[in-house]
């Protein structure tokens, strides 16, 4: 896809995870645009981009939902979104539920719009970052949708590495999956802990004292394990860590 | 198997692998090791697109033609003098394979590898009609001492460690001194199964691609068991299912190339055998008499649905389980079914049917791993998508086995009241408000939260959710 030229607006799609428990990583990926001299519209009407249900089987549920982010996005301004899993179901599985339904082609044009918070900041807005924090080493936990289905893999890396003091360390099981998979910790409980605890395990070897990413839904996973494991790190949201570093907190 | 036997092993045979630190430690290193030659082999990132596409292409268009390319394959076979026998059922297979034994007197059987012939149980159907079949591929041979089933399609004992395979050696080879040197264990082996090769009455091997316009049948291994197994014996039966079929022999290269580099990272096997008939006047070896057994069983109706005809484009490879993080978690017993990992989640409930092997769509977390290095690019975690579909709500067309067998009318309210809240602006804003003050009350012993709790903290609900911080803020306006 080509790179699209840089708009003076944008829609934030706030995902329901960060709507409900991570909403400062949802304040901080608005922040950030905004600080790029862009206005940030966050339509109240939206809800979530329909995921958990298409991957149970609910096709028809999955498409109600998803109909509704269609009404609630119109035009055609860009859609940023905090979450390189939600983007992918908008990029790539848009258009395939919608075919041959009557919404198809708005379907197809809306997942054009689509855009992961850090390739819309890489790709069309090439931000510059200056680091006002302490130094602080990280390692970057990319989420399985992010690197394959919305394939944004290098963006988030390069905007670390744009911090100066921040030294970012390679997980070398970055690309295995958390273990999180949205149902399957709940129905597959026990190979999702064991997922789990063997990325907390490489996270703790690198050494960082904070691992970084762009989906909550990863990150709910691993801080959650690495607490109740009582594990020496912290995670965040890229989002909330690249603000807090360009204010210097 | 009972479909509800089927069901609830998955989830019981995961706990016991999981619980098993030394098949975890045998799986993960030996993944490790996998995933590590294999990048190797396509670091080249231009070759592997347009190479896969090359070989995603030959297989979508022999399953395209499929029928009229079986018809071909048939009639050259029987013109290379090849006898082509057709089966519905593994049980119909059996009979043939027992059948086409028997007319020749046959007492003992040398085999190469197969994993059809491990989906027909062949061996126990053998056994108990009197014949001695003897595993000739170093794993399988192992497995085959231990009394096991493969737990990987392409090194079946990958399970062992060396230390496990020095004690079955010990025990199960007479004077076989306990030893855990690779090469002595792999001569002891050699010793054994010369005689075997010898000594056979009839060789049974698998197919990886059988090229319709020319009727050969392509074998690849790299003991030269195949080889043996296919030629030293009087009598060789292949056994295949009916997808393996190509339409050419230009078909072929580019999938001898992927398949080897996807599975095991070598290059190419050591032997590339190329099956055209059994042996000619005036030749003096190749095996007096070749059958072919065309194996369907359930095949067709997956060849029916255009989507999840993509499921058949496999070639076997495992790069698939090889990248798997459940697989490597679990192994490959835990499938129960012949085949495991991402391409026997989707292969065997539309084989066994949904009511019977429906638990193992499920058991993915979707992350795609295998789709990425799928050399054939079948798109696993889409199709499993598709039959978690079937099962809950069977779509119009072809159905597939045992659909709506995993509907209850719980999930499905359960599902009806998400899409309640999630498909209306004012419900939505109303659910969200409560779940913001009271979602925090909710015990870790609640339905789902208890196994989400078991090993991690329990989620808390932020105050004030993203949409009423943004409508603060001023981003809702526009």
């Amino acid at each position: 896809m080509t790179t699209p030229p840089r708009p003076n607006s944008v829609y934030f799609f706030g995902t329901c995870l960060i709507d409900l428990f991570y909403p400062e990583a949802g304040l901080a990926g608005m922040e950030l645009l905004k600080r790029e001299g862009l206005k940030v519209v966050f339509p109240p009407k939206q809800t979530c981009c329909g995921q958990p249900a298409r991957n149970n089987g609910y096709q028809d549920e999955a498409r109600a939902v998803a109909r509704l982010q269609l009404d609630a996005f119109p035009g055609d301004r860009p859609i940023v979104v905090p979450s390189g899993s939600c983007a992918g179901m908008m990029k790539t599985h848009y258009p395939e539920m919608f075919e041959g339904t009557p919404d198809h082609d708005r379907a197809v044009a809306f997942s054009k719009r689509v855009f992961e918070l850090t390739e819309f900041l890489v790709d069309v807005l090439g931000v510059r970052l200056e680091d006002k924090g302490q130094p602080v080493t990280v390692t970057w936990h990319p989420s399985c949708h992010s690197q394959r289905e919305a394939g944004v893999i290098e963006q988030p890396k390069a905007l670390l590495r744009q911090l100066a003091n921040v030294t970012l360390v390679e997980n070398p099981r970055e690309k295995e999956c958390c273990g999180f998979g949205g149902a399957f910790a709940v129905r597959q409980a026990e190979i999702s802990a064991a997922m789990v605890a063997d990325k907390v395990a490489s996270i703790e070897e690198t050494g960082a004292t904070q691992v970084v990413s762009g989906d909550c839904g990863c990150l709910m996973n691993i801080t959650g394990a690495a607490e109740k494991s009582r594990k020496g790190f912290k995670g965040r949201h890229i989002a909330e860590f690249i603000l807090e570093r360009c204010h210097g907190r | 198997m009972a479909a509800e036997a089927g069901k609830m092993e998955f989830g019981a045979k995961a706990h016991t692998a999981l619980n098993d630190p030394k098949l975890r430690a045998n799986f993960r290193r030996a993944m490790d090791g996998l995933m590590t030659k294999r990048a190797i082999q396509f670091a080249d990132e231009a070759e592997w697109t347009s190479l896969r596409a090359r070989g995603a292409a030959a297989r979508a268009n022999a399953l395209a033609k499929l029928a009229e390319l079986l018809e071909q394959l048939e009639a050259n076979c029987l013109r290379n003098g090849i006898q082509v026998h057709w089966a519905e059922t593994t049980q119909e297979a059996n009979s043939i394979v027992l059948g086409i034994l028997e007319a020749a007197g046959a007492r003992t059987v040398i085999k190469g590898k197969s994993m059809v012939t491990e989906e027909m149980h062949l061996n126990a159907h053998l056994e108990k009609h009197g014949i001695t079949p003897v595993e000739s591929d170093l794993g399988e041979y192992i497995i085959q001492l231990a009394g096991e089933a493969p737990s990987h399609i392409v090194m079946p004992c990958i399970h062992k460690n060396k230390a496990e395979i020095a004690e079955l050696f010990h025990d199960k080879i007479e004077g076989q001194a306990y030893t855990e040197n690779v090469d002595e264990l792999t001569a002891a082996a050699r010793a054994a199964l010369r005689g075997a090769f010898a000594g056979a009455d009839a060789g049974i091997s698998g197919v990886n691609f059988a090229v319709a316009e020319t009727g050969t049948l392509v074998l690849i291994e790299n003991e030269g068991n195949g080889r043996l197994s296919t030629t030293l014996p009087p009598l060789h039966i292949a056994v295949t299912g009916i997808e393996k079929v190509l339409e050419k022999l230009d078909d072929v290269p580019p999938l001898l190339s992927l398949l080897p580099r996807s599975a095991t990272g070598q290059p190419i096997t050591t032997y590339v055998n190329m099956i055209s008939s059994p042996r000619k006047d005036g030749e003096k070896d190749g095996p007096k008499a070749v059958h072919l057994v065309l194996l369907d069983n359930g095949r067709s109706r997956v060849h029916g649905d255009t989507e999840l005809r993509d499921t058949l484009r496999c070639i076997r490879c495992a790069a698939c389980m090889n990248h798997c993080p459940v697989y490597t978690r679990v192994g490959g017993h835990t499938y129960t079914f012949t085949y495991p990992g991402p391409i026997g989640k989707l292969l065997t409930p539309q084989i066994e049917g949904l009511d019977c092997a429906g638990d193992q769509p499920h058991a993915s977390t979707l992350c795609r791993a295998c789709a990425d290095v799928c050399p054939v690019q079948i798109p696993i975690p889409d199709l499993l998508v598709r039959l978690r579909t079937e099962s809950v709500r069977p779509t119009s067309g072809q159905a597939v086995k045992g659909a709506g067998s995993s509907a209850t009318a719980a999930e499905t309210l359960g599902w009806k009241g998400w899409t309640l809240l999630y498909a209306s602006p004012l419900v939505y804003r109303i659910g969200t408000r409560m779940l913001g003050w009271f979602g925090n009350l909710m015990p870790s012993s609640a339905p789902m939260l208890k196994q989400w709790t078991s090993v991690r903290t329990k989620p808390k609900f932020a105050a004030k959710s993203l949409h009423e911080l943004a409508r603060e803020k001023g981003y809702c306006d526009e």
